[in-house]
């Protein structure tokens, strides 16, 4: 839980800076995949982040999502599958899927 | 997520009590509970209180499935500590086991010639005396306290710390005649007998254990066994 104390510190200080914050977990994962359920990410408006919800490989696609939930304010539930060679593209375990859930802190 | 429930998060982590924050996947309606006590606006029912009490026991991170929806539960719960009192023959395997389940293992020992860095590499270490340096650990519900010395001047003050604590195993090395023994100096020290009862003594489960990382196993087994028990009430009710 360390990692994760330090992501939320993180998120409690850029909302004290009034920064637009987003918080993405890995809700579920199925066969190999390089987080752990419960993994976060945070970021803030301008693209900063700090944390990690999979080995790199999604993380874009994440804050991308984040950005527009910190416009919106709507909660998003993603999907992602790996494919085996897709996986050993970008360098994951092979054949990972995770689910993240990315929430604006309001 | 609200800001004040992600502050109560990040609170919870860092004291060492046990916290879990619950979310609707469908709607981000969330619920955060502490003990007996909650908030949040996600509505729970029996069976879903009943899911998330059990990934607390389990520390596991799940998703369950309720009437409005998956609901996220996500179980903050300090580290796993144990703490060792005698850097003794049995503490070498113990200390390594307990790291490897995944424990943040100390070891006191102010008898500086067996709480030696040779004798322990990369285990943090404390020369105090055990009840100072158990105090200062400030023991929770996630910490095992195990004595090892056999010496009541080192092991007896250890316990009365424990005893005191919320440690979730207590745990003392010694025969029956020795723990009989030892219960007796306690009792004097002013300790019930319903205290007494919270050491586990002789130590470890009983599997004919010999030589030491075998008695290092049956510890370690009892200390598991006792960290995934049910909560009481939930055993009850089923």
């Amino acid at each position: 839980m360390g990692d994760n104390e330090e992501i939320l510190q993180r998120a409690v200080d850029w909302r004290a800076q009034g920064k637009g914050v987003a918080l993405a977990t890995v809700v579920s994962t199925w066969g190999s995949s390089p987080r752990p359920v419960g993994a976060k990410l945070a970021l803030e408006q301008g693209g900063g982040f700090i944390g990690s919800v999979s080995g790199g490989c999604v993380e874009g696609a994440v804050i991308e999502e984040g950005l527009k939930a910190i416009t919106d304010g709507q909660p998003r539930l993603l999907s992602f599958g790996v494919s085996n060679e897709r996986a050993w593209e970008v360098g994951l375990a092979c054949g990972g899927k995770i689910q993240v859930f990315v929430e604006r802190v309001e | 997520m609200k800001l004040p429930l992600l502050e109560k998060a990040l609170a919870a982590s860092r004291s060492g009590r046990a916290a879990v924050l619950a979310t609707n996947l469908k709607n981000g309606l969330q619920t955060f509970i502490e003990a007996t006590e909650t908030a949040g606006d996600l509505t729970l029912d029996a069976a879903a209180l009943a899911a998330i009490r059990k990934a607390v026991t389990e520390d596991r991170n799940t998703t369950i499935e309720t009437p409005d929806g998956p609901v996220f539960v996500e179980v903050f719960n300090p580290r796993l500590r144990m703490v060792i009192v005698g850097a003794v023959h049995i503490a070498q395997p113990l200390a390594r086991m307990a790291t490897l389940a995944g424990y943040g293992v100390t070891v006191i020992d102010p008898r500086t010639a067996f709480a030696s860095d040779e004798r322990f590499p990369d285990l943090t270490l404390s020369t105090d005396w055990p009840d100072e340096a158990l105090e200062k650990l400030k023991p929770n519900r996630r910490t095992a306290i195990v004595t090892l010395t056999h010496d009541p001047k080192l092991d007896d003050p250890a316990l009365a710390v424990a005893l005191r604590s919320d440690a979730f195993y207590v745990g003392a090395l010694g025969s029956k005649k020795t723990h009989a023994a030892r219960c007796k100096r306690l009792a004097a020290r002013g300790f019930g007998e319903s205290e007494l009862a919270r050491i586990h003594g002789p130590v470890g489960l009983d599997i004919g254990a010999v030589s030491p990382a075998e008695i290092a196993i049956a510890i370690l087994a009892q200390v598991t066994q006792v960290l995934r028990a049910e909560p009481q009430s939930d055993r009850e009710a089923a």
